[in-house]
C-alpha cells in the first residue's frame, strides 16, 4: 500500500490561513490503514484546526469528507457537492488522490494535508517500512522475495557491501537488517543459493518511463 | 465568561471514577460545580476524538478518570485510556495548546476524596487568571 504521514502541524496552518470554509477530505484506502488519511484523521484534523483557529480568534468553517478511494473519479464525484460549497479543500490522500480532486475541480485550491512516502507495509503496530521502489522490473523471483532496491541502503544489486555488521544489519543503520543478508537467509532456507551464483544482465532502470502508465490487455 | 463558569468535562469509568463520584455525594462531598461528570462503560472507550470534540465544544478541560492500574474491569482500558490522553496532549501541543488540558487520573471505586482532589487540582489549573 501508499503510506504517507501527515504534514507539520505549522505547514498545514500556513496553507489553510488563507481560507475561512474549508473540506478536509480523507481517503479511505492506503491512508487510512497507515493512519495519515483516513476517516478518524480527518476527524481530528478538523478538531485541531477548529480549536487552533478559535485560540487566535478567527473565524473557520470546516467540512468533513472521506471517500473510499480519493484517486477515483467516480468516488471523488460523491463528495462533489461539499467541495462546491468551500473555499478549499486539505486533502489527506496520497498524491495521486490530491491530483485527482485537482483535476476533478480544477477551479478550487486542493492543498495537500499529507506527505505522501513510499510503497510499504505494516512492520509492526505503528510502523510502516518501504516494500518496492516500483521500479518497474521486478526481480523478486531471484532475491528471494527481499528488494533490494529499495531495502538496501545503497540499493545494490549484486550482493551486500562490505559493510554488514555483525548480527546482519546494516552499516548506515544498524536497526535495519541488510538486504542481502535477508536475500541470502531466505534462499538458503529454500535451497536455491545456486540463485545467487549466476550472472545476470545489468537492471533495466528504463523499463518505466514517466510519467508511468500500464493499460490492460484488449481481448 | 466567568473563570468559575468553565466546563471541565469528566469521563467517568463506571467500574470505578462514577462509583467515587456518586459517593462523594453520598458523603456531601464539596467538589467544583462546573465538572460535568460523563459516565462510560470504561476509560477505554474514550477516544481522542471525544476528548478533543469536549474542547472544541468549550470545556477548558477534560478529565479520563478511570480504573487503578492493573484492575480495568476490562483488562486494558485504563492503559489504552493513558495512551489516548498523551496523543491528545501531543495534538494539542501542536497547536500551541497547553497539554495540561487533559489529564488521566487512576482511581478506584471506593476512594471518593482522590475524585473530589482529582478535580479540584484540575479545577485550580483552569480557573488560574489569565487562562
Amino acid at each position: 500500500m501508499i503510506v504517507a504521514e501527515r504534514k507539520p502541524m505549522e505547514e498545514i496552518k500556513r496553507l489553510i490561513a488563507p481560507y475561512k470554509k474549508i473540506l478536509v477530505a480523507g481517503c479511505g484506502t492506503c491512508v487510512t490503514v497507515c493512519w495519515a488519511g483516513g476517516e478518524k484523521e480527518v476527524g481530528l484534523l478538523a478538531s485541531q484546526i477548529k480549536l487552533a483557529r478559535s485560540a487566535e480568534g478567527k473565524d473557520v468553517a470546516i467540512v468533513e469528507a472521506t471517500v473510499e478511494r480519493q484517486c477515483e473519479n467516480e468516488m471523488v464525484a460523491e463528495i462533489k457537492d461539499k467541495v462546491a460549497g468551500v473555499d478549499a479543500v486539505l486533502s489527506l490522500a496520497c498524491g495521486a488522490g490530491v491530483q485527482t480532486m485537482a483535476e476533478m475541480f480544477e477551479e478550487k485550491p486542493i492543498l495537500p494535508g499529507v506527505n505522501t512516502t513510499f510503497i510499504g507495509r505494516p512492520q509492526k503496530e505503528g510502523v510502516w517500512v518501504e516494500m518496492c521502489g516500483a521500479c518497474g522490473d521486478c526481480f523478486l523471483d531471484r532475491t528471494g522475495g527481499v528488494c533490494p532496491v529499495v531495502r538496501c541502503a545503497k540499493g545494490l544489486l549484486n550482493g551486500p557491501c562490505g559493510g554488514t555488521r555483525r548480527g546482519g544489519k546494516c552499516e548506515i543503520d544498524p536497526d535495519k537488517d541488510c538486504a542481502w543478508v535477508l536475500v541470502y537467509r531466505r534462499l538458503e532456507k529454500q535451497g536455491r543459493l545456486d540463485i545467487m551464483r549466476q550472472y545476470y544482465a545489468p537492471k533495466n532502470y528504463r523499463a518505466v518511463k514517466r510519467p508511468g502508465k500500464v493499460q490492460a490487455a484488449k481481448a | 465568561m466567568k473563570a468559575m463558569d468553565k466546563q471541565i468535562v469528566a469521563f467517568c469509568c463506571e467500574h470505578s471514577a462514577y462509583p467515587a463520584a456518586d459517593l462523594a455525594g453520598k458523603l456531601r462531598l464539596r467538589y467544583p460545580e462546573n465538572v460535568l461528570v460523563i459516565r462510560i462503560p470504561c476509560a477505554g472507550r474514550v477516544d481522542v476524538i471525544h476528548i478533543l470534540k469536549a474542547l472544541e465544544k468549550g470545556a477548558a478541560a477534560v478529565l479520563v478518570m478511570g480504573c487503578e492500574d492493573g484492575a480495568c474491569h476490562h483488562i486494558t482500558g485504563n492503559t489504552r485510556a493513558k495512551e489516548r490522553v498523551k496523543y491528545s496532549n501531543m495534538l494539542l501541543k501542536e497547536i500551541d495548546l497547553d497539554g495540561r488540558r487533559v489529564e488521566m487520573f487512576n482511581l478506584s471505586p471506593n476512594s471518593p476524596h482522590k475524585f473530589v482532589r482529582a478535580v479540584n487540582e484540575i479545577a485550580n489549573v483552569v480557573n488560574r487568571p489569565g487562562r
